[in-house]
């Protein structure tokens, strides 16, 4: 007993300050891009053909943060430093049409209405299902209910069944033998019910689109209310996304340095 | 000549040099020296040096030889491994007009995924296997054309008869944060007579689709394979290509890719040991382990931009190296998270519940452990001595050597120990590493493809051996691509270790494995 005691004050507090606190990453870590299409050269499509997942389309100069991996192939293939990647972790976004990101300041995810956020504010249960998920998205869902992130404190908990759930956390692209399971389970969260698609695959198939047996992240028919973006999204995307869509983190724009 | 002989050279068990051609770990071969024997021969050629302490590392098909379009493949290709002797063997079976050999697995039982894998697959028949069961393809959840082509039809589980026996189906969706599998348990009371685990809810198709992408891609859906080995499965595909190509990965980029290896499985050991803590309800360790897997994620975050190392490595070399200001920084850091580890590990082992929990629990004897040839950790908590760092030495691992550690009860406790004993020698790696990295040259350009060529590259990723094996058409480009993630191994001692067991010592055992769906199912 004293020697636990004792290891408990050796180990320290260590839960982060976040949100409300400067994340504490690397100076390496690769969040959100900004892009300058005015310095494109004529006909140069050097970030395009860099690209992993086509997640960039030229004329305008577009990045689609839900096919992008964060890899930065697109960065260091860029002549004019047209894209540059910051440590602004702040990704999520409310619609798919948002995570597409030109020149000029993009919006952090919007608050849910009113009612929504009375109903769920401070109590948000979730059940995740991995359709292919290679365990990245998932290891780092887990890591934030760790002491570090905490997830608890916010009043956000995972649970073991549907039932018990207010929405879904997708990951994978969605393959074709888990499409049922994760069809059933959708449809037994009770309404009102949210669903969130978190990494690239969720969100476009990632590195798996086109891939023969599954498909192109959630189907189209599974209405999404959050994306998290991210290959796997850092735990504190995660958390700012949350937050974001229960309104517990006001709206600000986002920066160009996090 | 040759051919008529075949019984007897099998039945004498003796090494006849034109059965198998041997070659090395990350070595490129030329596809003609392969040999290509009757199916009898090659059955024979396989026992023999199994029997004589070799493994199977891998059976699969070998694309056609005259190029894509040449129909079906029509040979299938053993790789065995020579622990002892650091060499891989390699033999093809041309298949009969059948498509039907006699099965591997009768004698062979580590064969038995790879054969129902190309049942599945190609529509190979191994006459003669005790469960021919689709591995990854369900007969009610796949279109009905695929059907039509393999053969695939529904395979109840097997079942235990008598009274007082019962069922308990669970999955692919589970309780916690983890991937989709079912497993299948027949139980009498509290105790599991058999345990079906039935995969295959996550396969993706990452073979097919890396095979035909671009090579950007190719890394990532490599990367992607299994997400808490992205580094492993990297390394592996990167390995393959530069055997291919010939190209020499400098020291630099050899050491830095030995400290990602290592972050990797230190940080997943730590948090495994974190986790079996938390089932069996001990909380400082389930939080300090938690914690201090972070610590080790966020050094390979501060080396490569990812928790989990993507992108850090690149056919050729790496992308990001360590400044010796960042290498005293890790060295400060990495002392740091070791205090707290050893704090939180001698009082995790010397807690009584925890010894009793962990102890006899979920026991996979050392025979056992040898006949289904499983790898990795939980093959060395079965006092099975292997570890491709040093029987298959590839990058940094040539020139520093790890010391393997073995436990040998075979126990959930075996499996906790050879992680925590992992950790420690990793560590001292790590801080060995930091202290003397070679002049910084990150990578240097490959070359093109060898033609008609074939390379079996292997790493010990922290679940175990990867295997990543990569044919070239006579074009030079990529015509084959076949990947063993440990788990393929292993899935089936989880369901050896609780034979006799309680089910609800279930979730313990699988934590004690924690083994990859995504990397089985592919």
């Amino acid at each position: 007993m004293w020697r636990l005691l004792r290891s408990r004050l050796r180990q320290g507090y260590r839960t982060s300050s976040l949100p409300l606190g400067p994340a504490p990453l690397p100076a390496r870590f690769r969040g959100r891009p900004t892009l300058e299409s005015s310095k494109c050269r004529d006909g140069c499509r050097a970030c395009a053909e860099a690209c992993p997942t086509n997640a960039i389309s030229q004329e305008p100069l577009q990045i689609d943060l839900g096919a992008c991996l964060f890899c930065t192939l697109c960065q260091e293939a860029c002549p004019e430093k047209a894209i540059v990647y910051h440590g602004d972790h702040r990704l999520a976004a409310r619609s798919r049409a948002e995570l597409l990101v030109s020149d000029g300041e993009a919006s952090l995810a919007r608050a849910l209405d009113v009612k929504m956020r009375s109903l769920l504010g401070r109590s948000l249960r979730l059940r995740q299902v991995s359709a292919g998920g290679c365990s990245g998205c998932e290891a780092e869902l887990v890591a934030t209910g760790n002491v570090v992130f905490d997830l608890g404190r916010f009043g956000i908990q995972f649970v073991a069944s549907p039932r018990h759930a207010d929405g879904i956390v997708i990951t994978g692209p969605v393959t074709r033998n888990m499409e049922r399971a994760l069809r059933e389970t959708y449809a037994a969260v009770p309404a009102p019910k949210i669903v969130i698609a978190v990494g690239a695959c969720a969100i476009s198939g990632g590195p798996f689109a086109g891939a023969e047996a599954s498909h192109d992240g959630v189907p189209p028919d599974l209405p999404v209310d959050l994306y998290v973006p991210g290959c796997p999204p850092h735990p504190l995307t995660i958390l700012d996304g949350l937050l974001r869509l229960l309104g517990r983190v006001q709206h600000s724009a986002a920066s160009r340095s996090g | 000549m040759v051919e008529r002989s075949e019984e007897h050279r099998a039945s004498q068990g003796s090494e006849s040099p034109g059965d198998l051609v041997w070659g090395k770990n990350g070595l490129s071969m030329a596809l003609a020296e392969l040999p290509r024997l009757p199916p009898l021969r090659f059955r024979g050629a396989c026992q023999r040096v199994c029997r004589d302490g070799g493994r199977l590392l891998a059976l699969c098909v070998l694309p056609p030889r005259r190029g894509p379009n040449a129909g079906s493949p029509s040979e299938l290709v053993a790789v065995l491994g020579d622990d002892a002797r650091s060499r891989i063997g390699l033999l093809c079976m041309e298949l009969p007009e059948t498509r039907s050999y006699p099965a591997l697995t009768a004698d062979l039982p580590e064969a038995q995924a790879f054969e129902r894998e190309l049942f599945e697959q190609h529509g190979i028949e191994p006459q003669g296997h005790p469960w021919l069961k689709p591995l990854r393809e369900h007969a009610d959840l796949a279109p009905p054309s695929k059907g039509e082509r393999t053969g695939l039809r529904p395979h109840p589980f097997f079942r235990v008869e008598g009274t007082g026996i019962h069922e308990v189906a669970v999955g692919p969706v589970h309780a916690g944060v983890i991937e989709p599998g079912h497993f299948r348990f027949q139980c009498h009371g509290e105790i599991v007579r058999h345990l079906e685990i039935q995969l295959g809810y996550q396969h993706r198709g990452a073979e097919s689709l890396l095979l035909r992408s671009l090579p950007a891609r190719r890394l990532v859906v490599a990367e992607s394979i299994a997400g808490d080995t992205a580094v492993g499965h990297a390394l592996a595909y990167c390995k393959g290509i530069e055997a291919l190509s010939a190209t020499d990965v400098p020291l630099y980029a050899q050491a830095v890719r030995g400290i990602a290896l290592e972050l990797e499985r230190v940080a997943n050991h730590v948090g495994d040991l974190g986790a079996l803590c938390n089932d069996v309800g001990y909380l400082p360790g389930a939080s300090w382990f938690g914690r201090l897997r972070g610590e080790f994620l966020n050094l390979l975050m501060e080396l490569s931009g990812n928790r989990f190392g993507r992108s850090l490595l690149r056919p050729g070399g790496v992308r990001f190296g360590l400044c010796a200001e960042k290498r005293k920084d890790f060295l400060d850091r990495l002392a740091s998270a070791e205090r707290d580890l050893k704090d939180t590990a001698e009082l995790t082992f010397d807690t009584p519940t925890i010894c009793s929990r962990f102890e006899h629990t979920g026991v996979v004897t050392h025979e056992v452990a040898q006949t289904l040839g499983l790898v990795g950790p939980v093959a060395r908590a079965s006092a099975c001595d292997r570890d491709v760092r040093r029987d298959h030495p590839f990058g940094i691992y040539r020139f520093v050597h790890i010391p393997v550690a073995l436990v040998d009860s075979g126990d959930v406790m075996a499996r906790a120990l050879v992680r925590w004993l992992e950790t420690q020698r990793s560590i001292t790696f790590l801080r060995e590493q930091l202290t003397e990295l070679p002049e910084e040259v990150l990578f240097v350009e490959s070359a093109p493809f060898r033609a008609e060529a074939v390379v079996v590259s292997m790493v010990e990723g922290w679940r175990g051996e990867i295997v990543h094996i990569a044919t070239t058409d006579r074009d030079g480009r990529l015509a084959g691509y076949k990947i063993v993630d440990p788990s393929f191994h292993n899935w089936f001692g989880l369901a050896m270790a609780l034979r006799g067991d309680q089910i609800s010592d279930f979730p313990l055992c699988n934590k004690s494995f924690n083994l990859s769906y995504a990397g089985h199912d592919l």
